[in-house]
C-alpha cells in the first residue's frame, strides 16, 4: 500500500464518520461541522490518488478542484450557518423540526 | 529505508490523528470545544496536503479551511448562544437520544458496508495513473504562467474559476438576502494586545497577500490564497471593531465585490470574440492577462469573505430603519 492509497482510505474514513453524525446529530451547528468533515474527506480523497502519477509531480487538475471546492465550502458554510441563526432566531431552536412526534 | 520507516510512522499518526480529531468534534457535547477541535483539524489537514505534495491546497486550507471557517463557527456559536439565553432556554437544551437505537445500528451497519466497498475500490486502483498531468505538461509553455496548479485554475479551466466566484457572490447575496446575522452589540473596546497585533498585523497581511499574488505564477500561491489572507486581515479588523464607514459598506464595497466576477466575464466575452473559444487566451500575452485576473480576482475573493464575515449589512440596514 502507497502512501496516497493510505490518505485515500482516511478520507473515506472521513467521510463516513461526517455522513455518521450529519444523520445522527440533530443540532443544526454539529450537522454543518459534520458536512465539512465530509467535504475534508472528499478532498483527502482526490488529492492522494492524484499522487499515483508515478513521477515526482502530482496531477495539477485534482490539486485546483480542491482549492476551488474549499473556497465553495466556506461560502457554503457561512450560508448554512446565517440560515441556522435565522432558524434559531424564530423558534428559539438550533434544530430542525422532528416530524414523527408531532 | 529508516527515512521510510519515519515517514510511514508520521503518516500514521497523522491519518490516525485526522480521524481522531474528527471523531472528538463531531462527538464530545460542548459545540465550543467541537468547533476548537474542527479547527486543530483543519491545521492538520493542512499537514495532510504537504505530505501530498499539495503545496497550493495547503496554503488555502490553512488560510481558509482552519482559520475562515473556525472563525464564522465562533461568531455563529456566540451568536445562537445570545439567541438562546434571550429566548426560551428549555427549548433550547440539546435533545438527547434523537434518533431511534435500533436504526442506528442499522446506520452503522450501512455505513461500514459503504466504507469497506470504498476502501476496497480504492486498494484496487492502480498505483500509477498518468491522469491530466502529462496534458497538463505538454501545455504549460503555452499557458503563460510555470505552476501548474495556477495554468488548470486561471487559463486550462478557467470557466470553473469564473463560476466559483460567482458561487461565491452568490452566497455572499443570499447571506444579505437573509438579513444578515444579528448584529452584536460590542461595547467594550478590543483588548489591547489584540488592538496592537492588529495594528502589526494587517499591513503584513497585505504584503504577504499581494506576495502570494505574485509568486502564484511561478510557485505555489494564487488568487484564492493571497484573498483569504487578505480577508483574514479585514476580520482582524472586524475584531478590533474598525467596521467600514456606510458610504464604503454601499457602492465601493459591492464595486469591488463585483470586479473579480465582471473581469472574468469581460474576459470570456473578449476571448470569446477574438480567439473563438471562452477564455482561450493567446500565448504571448497569458501571463499578463492572468496576473490581471488574478489580481481583480483576489480583491473579490477577499472582499466577499469578509464581508461573510460581517454577516448582514448593519450600517446600510441602519440607514433604512
Amino acid at each position: 500500500m502507497s502512501i496516497a492509497h493510505f490518505y485515500a482510505l482516511v478520507g473515506v474514513g472521513l467521510i463516513s464518520l461526517g455522513l455518521y453524525a450529519l444523520i445522527v446529530h440533530a443540532h443544526l451547528l454539529r450537522k454543518i461541522l459534520a458536512i465539512n468533515v465530509m467535504g475534508s474527506g472528499i478532498f483527502l480523497l482526490l488529492v492522494a490518488l492524484a499522487k499515483r502519477t508515478g513521477t515526482a509531480l502530482p496531477d495539477p487538475v485534482p490539486h485546483a478542484m480542491v482549492i476551488t471546492g474549499i473556497v465553495v465550502a466556506v461560502s457554503a458554510t457561512a450560508l448554512a450557518l446565517t440560515l441556522m441563526l435565522k432558524l434559531s432566531a424564530q423558534t428559539g431552536c438550533a434544530e430542525l423540526p422532528d416530524d414523527e412526534k408531532e | 529505508m529508516e527515512t521510510v520507516m519515519v515517514a510511514w510512522m508520521f503518516d500514521s499518526l497523522l491519518g490516525l490523528g485526522l480521524l481522531w480529531l474528527a471523531w472528538q468534534s463531531l462527538a464530545c457535547s460542548d459545540l465550543f470545544k467541537a468547533i476548537v477541535l474542527f479547527i486543530a483539524f483543519g491545521l492538520l489537514m493542512a499537514l495532510a496536503w504537504v505530505r501530498l505534495e499539495a503545496p497550493d491546497v495547503a496554503l488555502a486550507e490553512a488560510a481558509i479551511g482552519a482559520g475562515l471557517t473556525g472563525a464564522l463557527l465562533m461568531v455563529a456559536l456566540a451568536q445562537l448562544q445570545s439567541i438562546e439565553t434571550n429566548g426560551d432556554a428549555a427549548v433550547a437544551t440539546v435533545k438527547k437520544g434523537h434518533c431511534i437505537r435500533p436504526l442506528q445500528w442499522l446506520l452503522l451497519i450501512a455505513l461500514s458496508l459503504m466504507a469497506t466497498g470504498l476502501g476496497y475500490v480504492i486498494i484496487s486502483f492502480p498505483a500509477h495513473v498518468p491522469g491530466l498531468s502529462t496534458a497538463v505538461a505538454t501545455h504549460l509553455e503555452a499557458s503563460g504562467v510555470s505552476n501548474p496548479v495556477t495554468a488548470v485554475l486561471l487559463n486550462f479551466r478557467g470557466y470553473d474559476t469564473l463560476l466559483e466566484l460567482v458561487v461565491l457572490l452568490l452566497a455572499l447575496l443570499g447571506v444579505w438576502s437573509l438579513g444578515g446575522t444579528v448584529p452584536q452589540q460590542t461595547t467594550t473596546p478590543a483588548p489591547l494586545v489584540l488592538e496592537a497585533l492588529t495594528r502589526l498585523l494587517v499591513p503584513m497581511l497585505i504584503l504577504t497577500a499581494a506576495y502570494l499574488l505574485w509568486v502564484g505564477a511561478h510557485a505555489p500561491g494564487g488568487a484564492f490564497q493571497a484573498g483569504s489572507v487578505l480577508a483574514a486581515a479585514g476580520v482582524l479588523l472586524l475584531l478590533i471593531g474598525r467596521h467600514p464607514r456606510a458610504a464604503l459598506m454601499a457602492l465601493p464595497l459591492r464595486l469591488i465585490l463585483v470586479l473579480g466576477p465582471a473581469t472574468f466575464v469581460a474576459m470570456a466575452v473578449v476571448t470569446m470574440l477574438i480567439e473563438g473559444a471562452l477564455l482561450k487566451f493567446p500565448p504571448e500575452h497569458a501571463g499578463k492577462l492572468i496576473l490581471l485576473l488574478e489580481t481583480t480576482a483576489m480583491l473579490s475573493i477577499g472582499a466577499t469573505l469578509a464581508a461573510l464575515f460581517l454577516g448582514g449589512r448593519r450600517h446600510t440596514d441602519k440607514e433604512h430603519s
